[in-house]
C-alpha cells in the first residue's frame, strides 16, 4: 500500500513560486492498476517523480506499507521496492542491455530473454547492443520498461508508456502489464492516455492543474470523455448510450 | 628469466599475462631484454645500432601472437627503446605491447618508446598497447610512446590504446599513413586523475583511393589532471574517416580537444565529432531508480564508457 498525503510540491517560476502539486491525497492498494490521465502540464510526472523521489515536496508524506519514506533518497526508495520508467529514457555510452537488466535485477535472479520477449525485443539481437544513440526511440522505451519488468517491485511506475510504441507491439505490451499484474502483487501505476490502457485499469485518477479531480472506474470515466468529446449533454441517457463513434440525429 | 611478484603483477596489468605467454615475445625489465621466444613465422632481433628489436612476421601468417611487454620496477629509470616491427603480406596477427611501470621511489621513472609498423599488402594486425603505474612513492611515472605505421594495400591495422591507471605523465604520439584499401581503427581510452597530465596526438593520412580511418577516442578527466587531444585526419584521395572524441570532465579537471580536418581532394570525406562534459545527469538518476548509490551510479557510467 502507498499512501500520499497531503503532497505538494512548489518550483521557482519566472518571479514567483509555482504550484505543481497542490495537495495531493492517494491511497494505492497493492494487486491493483492504476491509471494517472490528465491534461498535458496538469502534474502527471511530477507525482510520479515525486513517488520515486526524484523531485523534492515541499509538504505531505509518503508512506510505503506503513514506513515514512518522506525523508528518503532515490537510491532508498529503490531498495525499498519502488521502480520508475521514465518518459524521455536516458541513453548510455558503453552500457549494454544485458548489464542494464542484470543491474535492475539486483539479487533477484531474471531470464533476460523473457523481459525482452514481453517487451517485443528478440534477445539475441539487443543482450550486446549499448544503449547509446543507435537505439531508436522505441527501442529505448522499450528497454526502458524491461528494466523495471527485471524487477521486484512493490510499486512499478510507468510514465506514458505508449510513446513512440508502434500499435502492432502495442497489444504485446497490454498483455505484459496484464502479466505483471497477475503475477505479483504489485501497486502499478501507469500515467497514460491511451484508451486502450485505460480500459484496464482498476481505477483511474485524473489529474489537473496540480489536483487529483477525480478517481473513478475506467467504465466510467470513458463514458464520461465520450461525453465531453462531443458536448452532447444527454448523451449518456440516449439509447445510442455513449459509445465512441455513435451519431446523435438531434 | 626470474620473474618476482611485482614483474608478474604488471605484466598481468598490461598483458594480462599470468606467466610466460604462448606464441612470440620478448620481455623487457629494467632497461635489458630478460625473455624471448620465437616462433617458425615470427622472429625477433635484437637491433644492433641501438636499444630495440625487430619483429618479423613472415607472409601469410595467421592467428599468431606477439607479446612485447616492459616492465619498469626500478627508480629512476629512463629507458628508451625503438621497436620495428614488419608484418608480412596476407599474414594476421595480434601484437600486444604494454608498459608497467612501479616506482616506490621518489625519483622519476620514465619509458619512451617508438614503434614502428610495416603492414603489408592484405595483412592485417590487431595491436594493443596497455599502460599502468604503480607504486607508493613520489617519484613521477612517465610514458611517452610514439607509433608510426605505413599500411600498404588491402591491409588493415586495429590499435587499442588503453591508460586507465598510475601514470603521471603521458605524451602519446601517432601517426599514420594509409594506401589504397587499407583500413585502421583505432580506440584510445583514457583516464587521468589526481594531479596527471596526458596529451595525444593522432595524426592520419589518408594517401590512397578507398582508404578508410576510424578514431573513436574516449577519455575521463577527474580532480586537477590535464588532457589534450589533437587529433588530425588528412585526406589526399577519395576516402572516408570519421573521429569520435568524447570527454567526461570532473572536479577540476581540464581537457582541451582541439580536431583537424584536411582534404586536399574532392572526393574525401572527413568528420570530426568532439564533446567534453559532466556525466549526463539522467543518467545518474536512471541508475540510482534502480537501486544503485551515486557513487556506484558514477563508477557504473564512467566503466561503460571507457570499457
Amino acid at each position: 500500500m502507498l499512501k500520499i498525503i497531503d503532497v505538494k510540491v512548489t518550483v521557482d517560476g519566472n518571479n514567483e513560486k509555482v504550484e505543481i502539486l497542490k495537495k495531493i491525497n492517494l491511497a494505492l492498494e497493492n494487486n491493483k492498476i492504476y491509471v494517472i490521465t490528465g491534461p498535458n502540464g496538469g502534474g502527471k510526472s511530477s507525482i510520479a517523480k515525486a513517488i520515486m523521489g526524484i523531485i523534492p515536496i515541499n509538504g505531505g508524506q509518503i508512506i510505503l506499507d506503513d514506513a515514512n519514506i518522506t525523508d528518503k533518497n532515490i537510491t532508498e526508495r529503490a531498495q525499498l521496492g519502488i521502480g520508475y520508467a521514465f518518459q524521455t529514457p536516458a541513453r548510455f555510452k558503453g552500457l549494454k542491455v544485458k548489464e542494464m537488466l542484470d543491474l535492475a535485477a539486483g539479487n533477484h535472479k531474471i531470464d533476460n530473454c523473457q523481459v525482452l520477449f514481453d517487451v517485443g525485443l528478440c534477445a539475441q539481437d539487443y543482450l550486446d547492443r549499448e544503449i547509446d544513440s543507435t537505439f531508436s526511440g522505441g527501442e529505448l522505451k522499450r528497454i526502458e520498461i524491461a528494466s523495471i519488468l527485471a524487477r521486484n517491485l512493490k510499486v512499478a511506475i510507468f510514465d506514458e508508456p505508449e510513446a513512440g510504441i508502434d500499435l502492432w507491439s502495442f497489444q504485446r505490451m497490454t498483455e505484459t502489464f496484464l502479466k505483471m499484474h497477475r503475477k505479483s502483487d504489485s501497486t502499478v501505476i501507469i500515467i497514460s492516455h491511451q484508451e486502450r490502457i485505460l480500459k484496464f485499469a482498476d481505477e483511474v485518477i485524473l489529474i489537473e492543474d496540480g489536483n487529483v479531480t477525480k478517481t473513478t472506474s475506467h467504465e466510467e470515466f470513458l463514458k464520461e470523455i465520450a461525453h465531453l468529446d462531443t458536448g452532447c449533454d444527454c448523451r449518456n441517457d440516449c439509447i445510442k448510450g455513449g459509445t465512441y463513434d455513435s451519431k446523435c440525429g438531434r | 628469466m626470474i620473474l618476482n611478484a611485482v614483474d608478474k603483477k604488471l605484466l598481468e596489468e598490461v598483458a594480462d599475462l599470468n606467466d610466460v605467454p604462448q606464441g612470440a615475445y620478448n620481455i623487457r625489465k629494467n632497461g635489458e631484454g630478460i625473455s624471448r621466444n620465437t616462433t617458425a613465422n615470427i622472429d625477433i632481433v635484437t637491433k644492433q645500432d641501438k636499444q630495440g628489436i625487430n619483429v618479423i612476421i613472415k607472409p601469410n601468417t595467421k592467428g599468431e601472437s606477439v607479446h612485447i611487454p616492459v616492465i619498469l620496477s626500478k627508480e629512476g629509470m629512463n629507458d628508451t627503446v625503438y621497436n620495428t616491427f614488419e608484418v608480412g603480406e596476407n599474414s594476421d596477427v595480434v601484437i600486444i605491447a604494454g608498459c608497467g611501470i612501479h616506482n616506490s621511489g621518489s625519483k622519476k621513472s620514465q619509458h619512451d618508446g617508438i614503434h614502428e609498423f610495416f603492414v603489408r599488402k592484405g595483412a592485417h594486425i590487431k595491436y594493443v598497447e596497455k599502460h599502468y603505474g604503480e607504486g607508493n612513492g613520489n617519484g613521477e611515472r612517465v610514458l611517452n610512446p610514439k607509433t608510426i605505421i605505413e599500411i600498404e594495400e588491402g591491409g588493415t591495422a586495429e590499435l587499442e590504446m588503453i591508460q586507465i591507471k598510475g601514470v603521471d605523465q603521458t605524451k602519446r604520439d601517432t601517426e599514420v599513413i594509409l594506401h589504397n584499401n587499407a583500413r585502421l581503427i583505432v580506440t584510445e581510452r583514457l583516464l587521468t586523475y589526481l594531479e596527471q597530465k596526458a596529451e595525444s596526438n593522432i595524426t592520419v593520412e589518408l594517401v590512397g583511393e578507398d582508404s578508410s580511418a576510424q578514431i573513436i577516442s574516449r577519455s575521463v578527466a577527474q580532480d586537477n589532471s590535464k588532457q589534450i587531444f589533437h587529433l588530425n585526419l588528412r585526406g589526399y584521395a577519395k576516402c572516408r574517416g570519421h573521429i569520435q572524441c568524447d570527454s567526461i570532465i570532473m572536479g577540476n579537471a581540464q581537457v582541451s580537444s582541439i580536431p583537424e580536418i584536411s582534404a586536399f581532394h574532392s572526393d574525401a570525406q572527413l568528420i570530426h565529432e568532439a564533446a567534453i562534459g559532466k556525466i549526463a545527469s539522467d543518467q545518474l538518476t536512471k541508475l540510482m531508480t534502480l537501486g544503485l548509490t551515486e557513487k556506484e551510479a558514477e563508477d557504473t557510467v564512467l566503466k561503460g564508457f571507457l570499457g
